[in-house]
């Protein structure tokens, strides 16, 4: 729900349906999502279990909710920017991403792509430290 | 072949052998940041075959699904574009390949969203958003191998020479794209080839880079007739699928 990836949830008698939409369409997450979902209804007693997966309208980074953003940025991923930098004309315009262990807007891009196609990799000038910002989408 | 089931399967063939050919770079990468980029590129193409493979299996209805489609298909009946195919290369080779088809993609799939084929219209949709930072990333590694060293524009201009008479067929329309076209289902892919031109040429101005004089246009792939090496591909691509048919993980 925090990261917007649940877009829907249809209840009629005992039969439950959770509407869910990929964050990327290559995600490998998606099917270890799906099971827990699944797991995770079991365990409070729902046995009629449909799980939907839906394209459009492509999920963007605009869905994630305040709490999921400070959940990110707790366990050390820079969220995405509320407003996106992103221009295609401009190639080396580099979002200004805030450090998630010591706020410092001092941090420069080393990667379009961090350790999953949903992340850049950056690294903090103030405090070194290296971290993944979540791509706006 | 329904044309709307070629047409499903041209897109999702292209996705998934450039997929695979960007794949045999992971561990290959020349620094680590870039071997990542590179594999998650593959990885953002694979989901989109997947999507479109999902989508053709449904069209044919007779018990075909992704895996089928992408493991039990020979060489003839796949369509993708003969660019993808080709051997990597070196690093230059790479990234111009994948400049040229993700400006391509970018174009393809900013008119297919508006289409009338809801699931087509919804894979573009959702696949336009990382097309647009491959064009980006692909982009800056155009200007910096055109405009960095010596050799790095010695073999940039190299590739530009192998590759370029690949890119006639991205906008020569096949026999299916005609027939959906005529129903407005299919993006016409001559419509593209003019504002193809201008993006890549924009790029190429700043990476102080030539476009070559037009020439002759290389064809077939997408008619099914393929060079010699997406065999080997798909020897590799296939070989467990082949060797032990309906294995899981």
């Amino acid at each position: 729900m925090d990261l917007g990836i649940v877009r829907d949830v249809v209840i009629e008698d005992d039969k439950i349906e959770i509407i869910i939409t990929p964050t990327y369409s290559g995600c490998p997450a998606m099917d270890a999502i799906s099971m827990n979902i699944r797991l995770e209804l079991i365990s409070h007693g729902y046995t009629n279990i449909k799980i939907t997966s839906v394209l459009s309208p492509a999920w963007t980074t605009e869905w994630m909710s305040e709490t999921g953003k400070e959940k990110l940025r707790t366990y050390g991923i820079a969220p995405p920017n509320a407003r996106q930098q992103f221009c295609n004309d401009v190639f080396a315009a580099d979002e200004t991403v805030q450090c998630p262990k010591c706020n410092s807007s001092q941090t420069s891009k080393i990667s379009e792509f961090g350790s999953t196609a949903c992340k850049s990799l950056y690294q903090c000038r103030d405090c070194l430290e290296p971290f993944d910002y979540f791509k706006c989408h | 072949m329904n044309p709307l089931l070629a047409y499903t399967l041209f897109l999702g063939d292209s996705t998934l052998i450039l997929s695979q050919r960007n794949s045999e770079w992971c561990g290959h990468g020349p620094i680590l940041e870039q071997d990542i980029a590179i594999t998650n590129i593959s990885l953002d193409l694979l989901g989109q075959a997947r999507n479109f493979y999902t989508y053709a299996a449904s069209l044919k209805g007779d018990g075909s699904t992704e895996d089928s489609l992408a493991y039990m298909r020979t060489e003839r009946e796949f369509m993708n574009p003969l660019i993808v195919e080709l051997e990597r290369g070196d690093w230059a080779r790479t990234i111009l390949r994948q400049f040229f088809f993700s400006q391509y993609q970018q174009l393809l799939f900013e008119q297919l969203k508006d289409l009338p084929d809801e699931q087509l219209a919804a894979i573009a949709e959702k696949s336009l958003k990382e097309v647009n930072y491959h064009v980006r990333w692909s982009s800056e590694w155009v200007i910096r191998l055109g405009d960095g060293t010596k050799e790095s524009k010695q073999r940039i201009t190299t590739a530009i020479f192998e590759l370029y008479s690949y890119t006639g067929e991205l906008f020569e329309p096949a026999s299916y794209e005609v027939a959906l076209v005529a129903t407005g289902v299919a993006v016409d892919p001559s419509t593209l080839k003019e504002e193809w031109m201008e993006n890549v040429k924009k790029v190429f101005d700043r990476a102080t880079l030539e476009l070559p004089e037009p020439i002759f246009m290389q064809k077939g792939g997408k008619q099914g007739i393929h060079t010699e090496q997406l065999g080997f591909l798909l020897a590799e691509l296939q070989y467990l699928q082949r060797v032990y048919p309906g294995s899981e993980w």
